[in-house]
């Protein structure tokens, strides 16, 4: 009798204990989904707004009625803005520079990281800490004296002037990535290669590239949405439409002294960030892998 | 022809850790050589230099009378299996196996004949479309040994190869990798910290503690003749027991004195070797075989000890029972057929014709 009466005992102050446990995670899930629901609206406003006003015509945006919802679709902004030769101009020149910005981002990136990585030489922990730091200085900091740099060489105002500037955004965050990366990997891995005979650059390519491909992407995507996004330095040193990317020439052309052709702008703000979109939807996977793989070993 | 030769090699890390301290040793063409020892003892240091993967410090290593100090890993000829296997995870086996004759640009058809004859060799051909995540522990293994003998290589370096595996899959692969050293016939240094991995797989083991070798020889020699404490402890399982004693006596007629009242007559034939050190603290070494259960018949230098079992270990073929000899634990070997029970008293002998006398001033077994 005694020894059920101490089972009982024992039981009753358990159960109370698991009952409170799964309450307590109840409410951990009730917040994060009220948190994640309150960040995802906000965040989503903006683009929905966007498209929603892109597909109105001008005297529905400034009749008054609810900003919130579509009355009378209209597709005409699109189809105006798709075949203004003024944004085919910013959207050409953005992929020309955007692309040779990425692959000339990577090749300097993989090469540093790679040396940075696995090569020790004099110095070389201090390098990779000089390199995250150099990302860490803010582009309103550097367009001055980038100005000065760009004039002397007679740059302004050349569409090129980015492919020399961009990477000074790009190629720290990528490298730092990938010598997390590359860190990452066993470092039998290329003594093995090295027995086998593999100098270094056929290492590079045979082994670290392909093993740490999901690190590139990564870094791909990175270096493409810094280049295609930013905007201040188009802004600091494109004037004329011709020369002109997709951020600063939507800003300076399609508004013209204050009248605000508000259809036009979201329609080309849509298909602007539509590349950017597309590409973040089919590598998600690989951009969060390697992402956290840099960040937790590197 | 491999023969590999290590001469006044040593290695010291940012001039103060001295991980491999001035060592010499010769390596017969197709022998087996393991280095064994504990951790820290500069075994994979040494494998790591003759490799390349490691500079050398001081001294002098030559494979096939070459000096390869200087000499970059791809060109010394060589080829290792690492502990963790470094398998190339985007490749196949098949691409794993031929990524070394590829890079040295052999001939496709020559490529696949030296992969397929590996893979007949370990019993791997059907894997060879496989990438090595879909591979088990010890079948990665092999790939990995595949991959050192497609390149036929002078000689193979294992660097603890089979830790990573499961005790059962352990002595499988140990009897695979004999089998292997059979058929390939190669130069192999093999590094373990497994002393049972080295008495079975090597023709001759090479025991090393911090940094220098304790004892070279055939596994027996070192079972039964070891040169030092540390050997004559690091060797067997269950360990040898050491049990502080003293010789006392003159000439023909010396005795081994345990305690008090625990004293032997040493075996005649030892008298001479014994004799300088008489009336000094040394140490009995004696294997826990030679330390059973008292028999009917009484063999010469056979002595009885009356034993208080603490603890008994019945193993199946045999017990192990643990006791004390004047307040120092040993163990001995009994037959399972005995009543060995823990708190009650066996009658033991202790064989003195194995008994190894050691002299703890300089840790040499006498």
């Amino acid at each position: 009798m005694s020894g059920n009466v101490a089972t009982a005992g024992a039981l009753a102050p358990r159960r109370r204990r698991r009952s409170s446990i799964k309450n307590e995670r109840r409410w951990a899930l009730c917040g994060s989904y009220i948190a994640l629901v309150v960040f995802a609206i906000g965040f989503l406003i903006p683009p929905y707004f966007e498209l929603v006003t892109s597909l109105k015509t001008s005297q529905e945006i400034g009749s008054g009625k609810s900003p919130w919802f579509v009355h009378h679709l209209y597709l005409g902004n699109f189809i105006e803005i798709i075949r203004n030769p003024q944004f085919q101009t910013f959207f050409l020149n953005t992929v020309k520079v955007t692309v040779f910005v990425v692959i000339v981002t990577l090749v300097i990136a993989i090469l540093a990281a790679y040396s940075l990585a696995r090569m020790r030489f004099f110095g070389s922990t201090a390098f990779a800490t000089g390199v995250f730091l150099t990302y860490l200085v803010p582009e309103s900091l550097l367009f001055i004296p980038l100005f000065k740099v760009l004039s002397f060489l007679h740059l302004i105002n050349s569409t090129w002037c980015l492919a020399l500037i961009w990477p000074t955004l790009s190629v720290p965050f990528c490298t730092w990535i990938m010598i997390g990366y590359f860190s990452s990997i066993p470092k039998e891995l290329d003594e093995a290669a090295m027995i086998d005979g593999a100098s270094h650059l056929q290492m590079l390519w045979k082994i670290f590239i392909p093993v740490a491909m999901p690190g590139i992407i990564a870094a791909t995507i990175f270096a493409f949405t810094v280049c295609w996004g930013d905007f201040l330095y188009p802004l600091a040193y494109l004037f004329t439409a011709k020369q002109m990317v997709l951020t600063s020439g939507i800003v300076s052309n399609l508004i013209h002294g204050d009248v605000l052709d508000w259809g036009h702008i979201m329609a080309a703000n849509i298909l602007a960030s539509l590349p950017p979109v597309l590409i973040y939807a089919f590598l998600m996977d690989y951009y969060i892998a390697g992402l956290t793989a840099g960040a937790t070993k590197g | 022809m491999a023969q590999v030769t290590l001469r006044k090699v040593s290695k010291s890390y940012d001039q103060h850790v001295q991980a491999v301290k001035g060592i010499d040793l010769d390596i017969a063409d197709e022998e087996f050589v393991v280095l064994v020892g504990p951790s820290g003892c500069g075994k994979t240091t040494t494998l790591r230099m003759i490799a390349g993967l490691e500079e050398i410090t001081g001294g002098e290593i030559t494979i096939a009378g070459e000096v390869v100090n200087d000499i970059p890993p791809r060109d010394r000829d060589i080829a290792m299996v690492f502990q963790n296997y470094a398998l190339y995870p985007h490749m196949t086996v098949f691409d794993n196996m031929a990524f070394g004759l590829k890079l040295r640009k052999f001939a496709k058809d020559e490529i696949r004949r030296r992969v397929d004859e590996a893979a007949r060799i370990l019993d791997i051909g059907e894997l060879l479309a496989r990438k090595p995540k879909a591979l088990s522990g010890g079948q990665r293994q092999r790939v990995a040994m595949g991959r050192a003998i497609v390149r036929h290589p002078k000689v193979f370096l294992f660097d603890e190869p089979l830790s990573n595996l499961d005790a059962k899959l352990r002595v499988q692969m140990r009897t695979e990798i004999k089998k292997v050293h059979q058929t390939v016939r190669t130069t192999t240094v093999y590094v373990t910290h497994d002393q049972v991995e080295a008495m079975t797989l090597a023709d001759r083991v090479v025991v090393m503690n911090r940094g220098v070798i304790e004892q070279v020889g055939p596994p027996q020699e070192l079972y039964h003749s070891p040169a030092t404490r540390f050997v004559a402890g690091f060797i067997g399982s269950p360990a040898m027991n050491f049990i502080p004693c003293r010789i006392q006596g003159r000439g023909n007629e010396l005795a081994l004195r345990l305690a008090d009242n625990l004293s032997f007559p040493l075996p005649p034939e030892r008298t001479q070797r014994y004799g300088a050190y008489t009336d000094r603290e040394m140490l009995l070494g004696l294997r826990p075989e030679h330390l059973t259960e008292l028999k009917d018949q009484a063999r010469p230098n056979m002595v009885r000890l009356d034993s208080r079992l603490d603890v008994t270990e019945p193993m199946g073929m045999e017990i192990l029972v643990h006791f004390r000899i004047n307040g120092t634990a040993v163990c001995g070997r009994v037959d399972p057929s005995v009543r060995a029970i823990a708190g009650e008293t066996l009658p033991m002998s202790a064989d003195l014709n194995h008994m190894h006398l050691i002299d703890p001033e300089t840790d040499r077994v006498l």
